[in-house]
């Protein structure tokens, strides 16, 4: 397999036709490059609606629902509002991976996006979720780490999604007044987010902290909120659907997280916090591995993982010089295609194969459902996994067969089966594939047979 | 990256899985058959089983109360405490012939009132929140090397569920929406797999599961009433676990039991849910034919509702609820419950049903009893820090 189709496949989200020559140039480049970001973001991206915009409305409409509940009109138009929102996001999300010259980036963007997951199974996320992406994600994937974690931990979608709007501080002048009334039931310390922080998004399940470092982190970060008032009329100052840190809810004092104090500073003390677990060697090996794991292999080789990690550490977090460590590393050009796409992997590569933007979300989103991956729904806060093993399920890899078939008989009378192989997976489309693609009944069988194929569901 | 593995070798507790299969196989009946149903929304515990004669109930219930067993609309007698919600006529010639156990004050660890949340907590099998990213049914697994091609179990869905999800190898059916690829094309691909063990494995593997499901696949395409998709789904369940070498183990889900408005007494909304409930569950035994013999269906829901109507007719979250335990393997004919009682100060946090106890000890006493597997796996690895959350140890026939 020559390095221009790993490039494209295994970094990228697959090559559209005539793509492949122009990386052969210099595969290592093309994708070098890429960490510069795109110069424009596309524009279905860019004309969607900020999240705190979006926010409030939803936010407003909620509020009738609760004021109107008997009128049947008002909870419709909350959900087909949302649900509108996340179609409208989803879409534009998926057009900008079709479409991208630099599915690289794009693959990163949606790496992050699911490392620091939301899922829109939660209200109001289905409306945010996507604008989550694009707003904390997309514009730090190639910087510092502590830069890409500190936008994530502080969007209101991750907020809301792990609980952190109302935590209240113990000693907090709103804790210590609500503890007077014993109305514990609405003002008390919520562990949520600054656990998955430690667990997910740093340090990793083994990294050395203990219950004790989540319960004081919690309280570090305790005035973590959304601006504007909320549901029920509370907190009415800052900026509504925005970041805003609630002095009166934050826990006073310094605090000692994995032996170190850190002196009370307001949120300055929480962010003190994340530097540095952002260059703690359990987040850099962590991480490192996943990113291997995603990108190389399943079980991606110590030694890569170890790299990356001495990388990680030396640059301070640097992601580009981590990904530039995996790029020049031998163990990620190896020929064999180690990992089994994902849905996700496997429709977007379908469409850049078709040269097709997508413009049925429906039937998008319908797809990926079936599939098992629907889209910003991963269901915990761990994000999708990433390995075969979660992946391979045998109904899992029959809906892909039915739904090849399904989208060959849309596009065969366009699209030649053989001519498609060899544009998108060049000297890399197996003998036998390539033999028994082009000796199939019709161009929807051949096409079908493609898309089915090993080599087009590897990469 | 950190694996399972290595999380357990932190514990301390991979030379106890190691030494499993042999342990295990000695005692577990390699035809126990076990369905797990949830519930999702949270299930009116005290709709399902109504204590009509606890003397607060006709009080606290309201318009919610239904009539005692014996009257019109009444319900159907479980004791001289319980009664089962009428539309549950199935399920009471279960309890009838001694084969369904209603446990009754029950609930998850989980004590706040977020579904999300809450189906987190009862599907992860953690006692908090954010620990386990895995099922609890997953991790029971590991004695049975579920093993790609071979799974034990089978979830009755497009996504697996959490319950479900983890190391462990599982399969999954769902009806689809899509049109079946032709046979032909299948063959060619049949071909084309030969060479690839993974692909071909999973191939030969998924349409097997076609064909076990045969004619589900057909009707199971129409979009139909849910009741009838539930009634459906619950067939395909029993011809899975009927199959020769095919799984043991599934999951079902129902969701639709969140009645914050117009909730109904023995009438109504609720009503109308506990029937397609009813009809699936008798699907399911009429389906399993010899089978149901061996076979223990857990019916649990991720927490209550409140005990006092709310002012949309309905009721909201709450915590205590009732959960069942069916089957040709259960020592039934019984409620099995630690009574809280309904006065105003019984109630937890004053408003619900106050959990006497907790779900984990049914689940791992039908792990236990019904499939083997021993309490030192179930208490560290099955359901975490669970040592003090003993299992009871009477639902399975000896």
């Amino acid at each position: 397999m020559n390095k221009a189709v790993i490039a494209a496949n295994r970094f990228g989200y697959g090559a559209r036709p005539g793509e492949l020559p122009a990386i052969a140039r210099h595969p290592e480049a093309w994708l070098l490059d890429q960490l510069q970001g795109p110069s424009r973001v596309h524009s279905a991206i860019s004309e969607l609606s900020t999240s705190a915009d979006v926010l409030v409305a939803v936010q407003e409409l909620r509020r009738q629902q609760r004021r109107d509940s008997k009128d049947g009109d008002v909870v419709k138009n909350y959900g087909r509002t949302v649900r509108q929102h996340y179609i409208e996001q989803v879409n534009a999300r998926y057009i900008a991976a079709a479409d991208s010259e630099q599915s690289f980036y794009e693959r990163l963007v949606h790496f992050w996006s699911n490392h620091f997951a939301v899922s829109a199974d939660k209200q109001p996320l289905p409306a945010i979720a996507g604008l989550y992406e694009n707003e904390a994600i997309r514009p730090n994937v190639s910087g510092k780490f502590v830069d890409l974690l500190i936008a994530a931990e502080q969007h209101p979608a991750m907020i809301l999604y792990l609980d952190n709007q109302r935590s209240t501080g113990p000693g907090s002048a709103l804790g210590v007044r609500a503890n007077r009334r014993r109305s514990e039931q609405e003002f008390g310390l919520n562990e949520n987010l600054a656990r998955e922080i430690l667990e997910l998004h740093t340090l990793g399940v083994n990294g050395g902290y203990t219950q004790n470092d989540v319960t004081t982190f919690a309280k570090v970060i305790t005035g973590w909120s959304i601006g504007g008032a909320t549901e029920r009329g509370r907190f009415a100052d800052g900026v509504p659907g925005q970041f805003e840190f609630r002095e009166a809810i934050h826990e006073p004092g310094s605090h000692t997280i994995l032996g170190k104090r850190y002196p009370d500073d307001g949120l300055g003390q929480g962010e003190a916090v994340l530097r540095d677990l952002a260059v703690h060697p359990a987040t850099a090996h962590f991480i490192s591995g996943k990113l291997a794991q995603h990108f190389v292999a399943d079980e991606p080789p110590d030694q890569l993982v170890s790299q990356m990690a001495d990388t990680w550490l030396r640059s301070g977090g640097d992601l580009s010089a981590v990904y530039t460590t995996l790029i020049q590393s031998k163990n990620a050009w190896q020929a064999v295609r180690s990992k089994y796409k994902t849905p996700h992997d496997f429709l977007i590569s379908t469409l850049r194969a078709f040269q097709h933007s997508p413009d049925n979300p429906r039937f998008l989103i319908g797809a990926l459902d079936m599939m098992g991956q629907t889209p910003y729904r991963p269901g915990s806060p761990a994000g999708w996994p990433d390995s075969a093993a979660q992946w391979g399920g045998a109904d899992a890899l029959y809906k892909r067969i039915e739904w090849s078939d399904s989208v060959s008989r849309l596009v065969a009378s366009r699209v030649n089966p053989v001519d498609l192989g060899d544009a998108v997976l060049g000297e890399s489309f197996a003998a036998d594939t390539r033999n028994a693609v082009s000796r199939a009944e019709s161009l929807t069988q051949g096409l079908t047979l493609f898309l089915a194929s090993p080599d087009f569901q590897r990469r | 990256m950190t694996t399972r593995r290595e999380l357990l070798k932190s514990l301390g507790v991979v030379t106890l899985i190691g030494g499993l299969p042999q342990l295990s196989l000695a005692k577990a009946r390699d035809d126990a058959r076990f369905v797990l149903l949830v519930l999702r929304g949270a299930v009116d515990g005290l709709a399902l089983a109504a204590p009509y004669g606890d003397s607060h109930y006709e009080k606290v219930r309201g318009e919610l109360a239904m009539p005692a067993p014996g009257s019109s609309d009444g319900l159907l007698q479980l004791d001289g405490l319980f009664g089962l919600h009428p539309s549950l006529q199935t399920l009471h010639q279960s309890y009838v012939a001694n084969e369904a156990i209603i446990a009754h004050a029950i609930a998850s660890p989980y004590r706040e009132r977020s579904h999300f949340d809450g189906q987190d907590i009862l599907e992860s099998g953690a006692p908090n929140n954010g620990v386990a990213r895995d099922g609890w049914l997953n991790r029971a697994l590991a004695p049975f090397g579920s093993q790609l091609g071979s799974e034990v179990a089978i979830a009755l869905a497009q996504n697996t569920p959490l319950v479900l999800r983890g190391d462990n190898s599982v399969t999954s059916w769902a009806p689809s929406r899509l049109p079946d690829a032709d046979a032909t094309t299948l063959e060619r691909l049949q071909r084309l797999y030969a060479g690839d063990e993974f692909f071909a494995t999973r191939l030969e593997q998924a349409l097997r599961s076609q064909e076990i499901a045969g004619g589900m696949a057909a009707s199971g395409r129409n979009t139909g009433n849910a009741a009838r998709q539930f009634a459906e789904l619950m067939e395909s369940a029993a011809r899975f676990l009927s199959t020769p070498n095919g799984p043991t183990i599934a999951v079902v889900e129902l969701g639709g039991w969140d009645t914050h408005a117009n909730q109904g007494a023995s009438n109504g909304q609720l009503a109308n849910r506990f029937a397609a409930l009813d009809n699936g569950l008798g699907r399911l035994r009429e389906g399993l034919g010899d089978h149901w013999s061996k076979t223990v269906v857990a019916v649990v829901t991720e927490f209550g509702r409140t005990v006092h109507v709310n002012g949309t007719r309905g009721t909201d979250h709450g915590t205590g609820t009732a959960a069942v335990v069916l089957g040709g393997a259960v020592d039934g004919g019984r409620v099995v419950a630690d009574w809280p009682g309904l006065g105003d100060s019984d109630l937890y946090a004053g408003r619900d049903l106050r959990p006497t106890r907790d779900l984990r000890s049914l689940f791992k006493g039908l792990l236990a009893d019904h499939l083997g597997l021993p309490q030192g796996f179930l208490d560290e690895v099955v359901f975490p820090d669970s040592a003090k959350v003993a299992p009871m140890r009477d639902l399975i026939r000896s």
